[in-house]
């Protein structure tokens, strides 16, 4: 048994009924001594009430200007252990599936070269290997891709994208989500290693509206799955729903944001020109009503957090788009869109406060996209229009010659 | 020696994910007909072809040792071929077609003190940032917070008594590596100190117009010390504490023990169904932190849930039920007081300001 610093206030948390990250950090703790000084400082925090990590440095692989973020802490005589203390971010197979054999390869690894702590999985979707040092970085990597793995995003670059489990577990999967995951990881791995761009870029990849990955509030390019022709429906399903005690008027009915359904106590009847799409009636009811068949994709673009003029939900560019069948297409329209953001965004800035600088309206001519009426909650309010032509005196009778 | 040096692999990319994918899976790929929540925590999924797949989901930590990692991969080779995942909540599920083994695994799963539960209406895991475990920058903790929240809420994971679905978040400083923005409750760490400028090392270590410029409110100046060192000032009254001049400049931090704490967020949500995504709003602008277990933070949401849920109509997210109230009736309801940090002044504040006669009495 390991010789562990005395935490009694992580130790508090080692107690109740959800799983403990203390007690993780502590069995971890038994091999390596990184994880002791981890509690030893982690202890310290939870007393003193204060971080003791110090701004991130540059390190990383050779070649690559992501995936590796630089930590060491401010107490490094005392907990000289963690005087590095690197992350790996490493780029998680698409939808989060594993086998047995995957994860004792990566745990394995971990080891041999790092603390043996690990997140799975980070914010944006990789598998993070937390704690290590500078002269590790390069032997992790060679093990990690002699495994087929690879190093995921940081920094202004692409960062890695992710999917919900979409076609592999989940009826509703309006396109193969974990298939444009791949495909475009794959496509932009030079963007995704080698920061080139203003500020972070995102791709989240959903297959419904449910959004399961975030997509509308965490990417930059949102692409959520939906359908256009119409809502399938088993009526003998929907009677069973409401035979067993679903309230199909106040439960279904009275929440379709369309207002586009009817229900006589037996047919349910819906006005598909009137559907949202929004699938509350399908997740209530998913043995009585499914998507239709004409499947694809919305594409929205822009969310981000707060940091630094204010947080945004993505907004519509394409309405719909069948991407498993037009994903050059798809492809074509992003890199036309962030060719102009990396020309002419600011440094920190993403596509979505560039978009707020220069226009929407701009934007998208900019890029050669149609102007719809689906890009808007509704036309402006304000009159201070900026007309972009006017004509002289005369210029009426020159186009008349 | 560089010259013998095997030839260095990189821009591979992620393995495929159909090394992954279990047969039942690979058969079935797209042509699932429906679901149905068997239990809490187990679900079926029934193919055209009639195949069945059981999904087992599990409470995960998040932070995890690679011995958690080879207990899970023991328990996916006892009980489903070596086939499992993650959700983007950070649960654990594991991939079954035999019925007659999901309560062993489950068993197994309780011996190893990780639950199952998170599906239906239900709150599913907390996602999370990094916090005093691995941040710079963040104002709270954050593994502790989630901890110390789910180990209180914890019924309401491993049951599905709820009205709807909860999901909460947790970030440990505006910068939100988990956007949280959008989450039924949000936990947000949050700075009250303007930096400290150490001009002693600020020239060195940092570009000054791009500290300037970094300022959301142009709160940093450009200044010259009486030693004669370049640096920077800060207006005190512009600031805000969103501490973006540190994340480009580790000579302006804003930790400080006595004014770092967390504030609490409601009503966001993602998802499409019924109403459009929303961003949460505030709901308590600062409460201490007070660690190891937060105490005023887990009653704050604990209260906040049950009021929730015993108003709430079915399927009404706690967003569509304030909606519905209006926000005076939830600060009645839940007893929280309404102070001047919840009238927004940033941009675009004038869209918050009630511009109707319409209230409740
Ligand atoms: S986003 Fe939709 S398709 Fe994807 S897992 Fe969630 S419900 Fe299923
Ligand atoms: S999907 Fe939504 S909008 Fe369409 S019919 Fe169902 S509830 Fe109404
Ligand atoms: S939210 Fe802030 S403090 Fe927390 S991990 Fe992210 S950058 Fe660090
Ligand atoms: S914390 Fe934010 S508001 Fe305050 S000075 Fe720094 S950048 Fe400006």
């Amino acid at each position: 048994m390991a010789n562990l610093p005395n935490t009694p206030k992580l130790d508090e948390l080692t107690k109740g009924p959800w799983p403990s990250f203390v007690s993780e950090i502590k069995r971890a703790a038994e091999r390596s001594d990184m994880c002791k000084d981890l509690l030893g400082l982690l202890e310290r925090s939870y007393n003193e009430k204060i971080g003791h990590w110090k701004h991130g440095g540059i390190v990383g692989v050779m070649g690559y200007g992501g995936g590796v973020i630089g930590r060491y802490t401010d107490l490094p005589e005392e907990f000289p252990n963690i005087s590095h203390f690197h992350t790996l971010r490493i780029n998680q197979p698409a939808g989060w599936f594993y086998t047995s054999e995957a994860l004792r390869t990566l745990a394995d690894i971990w080891e041999k070269h790092g603390s043996g702590l690990t997140n799975m999985h980070g914010s944006t979707g990789d598998i993070i290997f937390l704690g290590t040092r500078t002269e590790e970085l390069e032997p992790t990597f060679a093990d990690l891709t002699a495994a087929g793995f690879d190093l995921g995003g940081s920094g202004s670059d692409m960062r890695t994208p992710s999917a919900c489990c979409g076609k592999a577990r989940c009826e509703w999967a309006c396109y193969d989500t974990m298939k444009a995951c791949y495909d475009t990881t794959m496509r932009y791995q030079d963007e995704l290693h080698r920061p080139m761009f203003p500020y972070k870029w995102k791709f989240k990849f959903a297959g419904c509206p449910n959004d399961c990955v975030a997509s509308i509030a965490r990417a930059d390019i949102s692409v959520i799955g939906t359908w256009r022709d119409d809502i399938k429906i088993d009526q003998a399903e929907v009677k069973n729903y409401a035979d067993a005690g679903l309230d199909i008027f106040d439960d279904v009915v009275l929440n379709c944001p369309g207002k586009c359904m009817k229900w006589d106590g037996n047919t349910l009847e819906i006005d598909n020109d009137y559907c949202r799409h929004c699938m509350h009636c399908i997740n209530v009811m998913p043995k009585a009503l499914a998507p239709g068949d004409k499947r694809g994709a919305t594409v929205l673009i822009g969310a981000k957090a707060p940091i630094i003029e204010g947080a945004l939900l993505s907004s519509v560019v394409i309405p719909f788009i069948d991407i498993d069948e037009e994903y050059e297409e798809f492809c074509d329209i992003i890199e036309r869109m962030q060719d102009i953001w990396s020309e002419e965004g600011k440094n920190r800035e993403r596509v979505g406060e560039f978009i707020q600088r220069v226009g929407m309206g701009n934007f998208f001519e900019a890029a050669e996209i149609d102007l719809i009426p689906e890009m808007v909650t509704h036309p402006r309010e304000n009159p201070y229009i900026f007309f972009e032509d006017y004509y002289e005196e005369g210029d009426e009778e020159e186009e008349e010659e | 020696m560089a010259d013998d040096k095997p030839k260095r692999v990189t821009d591979i990319g992620p393995p495929h994910y159909e090394k992954f994918l279990p047969p039942v899976i690979k058969d079935n790929y797209g042509k699932w007909k429906y679901h149905e929540i068997l239990k809490p925590g187990v679900m079926v999924h029934y193919g055209h072809s009639g195949d069945k797949l059981f999904t087992v989901r599990a409470a995960s930590p998040r932070l995890m040792s690679i011995d958690k990692m080879r207990d899970f991969a023991d328990l996916a080779d006892k009980y489903c071929d070596g086939y499992l995942r993650f959700t983007s909540r950070n649960n654990v599920e594991f991939l079954l077609t035999d019925e007659s083994k999901i309560d062993p695994l489950i068993e197994d799963l309780k011996a190893l003190n990780h639950p199952v539960g998170g599906l239906g209406n239900s709150i599913s895991n907390i996602v999370h940032t990094q916090g005093w475990v691995h941040c710079h920058s963040a104002a709270t903790d954050a593994s502790g917070i989630v901890k110390a929240v789910m180990d209180e809420m914890y019924e309401y994971f491993s049951e599905m008594k709820l009205p709807a679905k909860i999901r909460i978040a947790l970030a440990c400083c505006l910068n939100m590596c988990g956007a949280v923005h959008c989450s039924d409750i949000a936990i947000l760490g949050i700075h009250r100190r303007p930096p400290r400028i150490d001009h002693n090392t600020l020239e060195r270590l940092c570009e000054i117009p791009l500290v300037t410029s970094s300022c959301p409110t142009a709160a940093i100046r450009p200044t010259t010390t009486p030693e004669g060192k370049k640096s920077v000032e800060v207006i005190e009254e512009q600031c805000m504490f969103c501490a973006n001049c540190y994340t480009v400049c580790p000579s302006m931090p804003l930790n400080d023990p006595l004014n770092d704490g967390v504030s609490i967020w409601v009503g966001g949500k993602v998802s499409n169904a019924r109403t459009a995504p929303m961003f949460s709003k505030l709901a308590i602008p600062f409460i201490p932190n007070n660690p190891p277990r937060w105490p005023e933070v887990t009653d704050a949401i604990k209260n906040i849930v049950e009021v929730w849920a015993a108003n709430a109509r079915k399927y009404e997210r706690i967003g569509e039920w304030i909606n519905r109230i209006t926000y005076p009736k939830f600060f009645e309801m839940t007893g929280i007081e309404f102070q001047k940090e919840h009238i927004d002044d940033f941009k675009f504040a004038g869209l918050t300001y009630h511009r109707t006669a319409q209230l409740v009495r």
